[in-house]
């Protein structure tokens, strides 16, 4: 009985033994490869300092760009708001004009009615970077947002024109943009109201 | 005045900088600022509004730079993603 034990206890061991040599075996295979192509290229192409760092960077420059009030907007929500300047007559509009846009990292440009949250395309931009170092073509997400902004407020159309358009809920979850929005007009009546209250302080 | 460029992995770069008062570093932000046009950059200017907002302006020409800019940044020409 023992010994009938004894042989299937080592049969088995060989069976996992063969199992699981043969999950290794390719993995062996890719560490040998990357061992013979060199450790210090993957060091280099994947250092998330450097991302992070380039990030940061990207922070800075933006901040010195757009408005305090913008600057706060996308440190606290994730995301710029630009207004539409056609259609409304008279340029940017700064709340009254008939649409807007939100500027996301790296993901499209929603545009949007504001009086009533309808949202009304999504706009496919992208900015490659075709001498980019570093295995990568995509700036800094702050980058990305500054160059959207940039390009918005600077020739609309332009960019507009360039962009892939697409209905609103294509990448976007629309239920999440809606969310975005109903952040943003919180976000803004809270500031009215602690400049409000600074007002009556300063009296 | 300087000239940035935006580029994946390092943020901006300064690609040049100079006094364009003084025609010798004017001369080579001109040719700093068609080299990066000729590769196939945007070059915008931060900008106050009139109304005090700020926002940017997209360049074609050296001569289009408002003369007081402190900086231009480049970035890659817009295309259609997703």
């Amino acid at each position: 009985m023992l010994v009938a034990l004894g042989v299937c206890a080592v049969v088995a061991l060989v069976l996992i033994w063969d199992v699981l040599a043969s999950a290794v075996r390719p993995a062996r295979a890719r560490l040998r490869m990357r061992m013979a192509s060199g450790w210090g290229d993957d060091v280099a192409a994947y250092d998330p300092g450097r991302e992070r760092r380039a990030e940061q960077r990207a922070r800075d420059l933006l901040r010195s760009c757009v408005d305090d009030a913008d600057w706060e907007m996308y440190r606290d929500l994730g995301f710029l708001r630009v207004w539409g300047s056609d259609g409304s007559g008279t340029g940017a509009g700064h709340g009254v004009a008939p649409y807007a846009y939100l500027i996301y990292p790296h993901k499209p440009i929603v545009a949007y009615v504001p009086r009533s949250s309808r949202l009304l395309s999504e706009y496919c931009v992208d900015f490659p970077d075709g001498q980019g170092e570093f295995g990568s073509e995509r700036l800094p997400p702050s980058d990305d947002v500054l160059a959207k902004w940039m390009a918005l407020t600077a020739d609309e159309r332009r960019l507009i024109e360039s962009a892939n358009l697409h209905l609103a809920g294509r990448q976007h979850d629309p239920d999440a943009v809606r969310s975005d929005i109903a952040a943003l007009g919180r976000w803004e009546r809270e500031r009215e109201q602690q400049g409000a209250a600074s007002s009556v302080r300063a009296l | 005045m300087r000239l940035l460029r935006m580029k994946p992995g390092h943020g901006e770069v300064l690609i040049a900088e100079g006094d364009v008062d003084i025609a010798e570093d004017e001369r080579a932000l001109i040719e700093a600022f068609r080299a990066q046009l000729d590769q196939g950059m945007w070059a915008a200017v931060p900008v106050v509004a009139p109304d005090g907002r700020r926002q940017a302006e997209l360049v074609r020409e050296f001569s289009d730079i408002p003369r007081d800019a402190e900086r231009v940044i480049f970035f890659p020409r817009a295309a259609g993603g997703c």
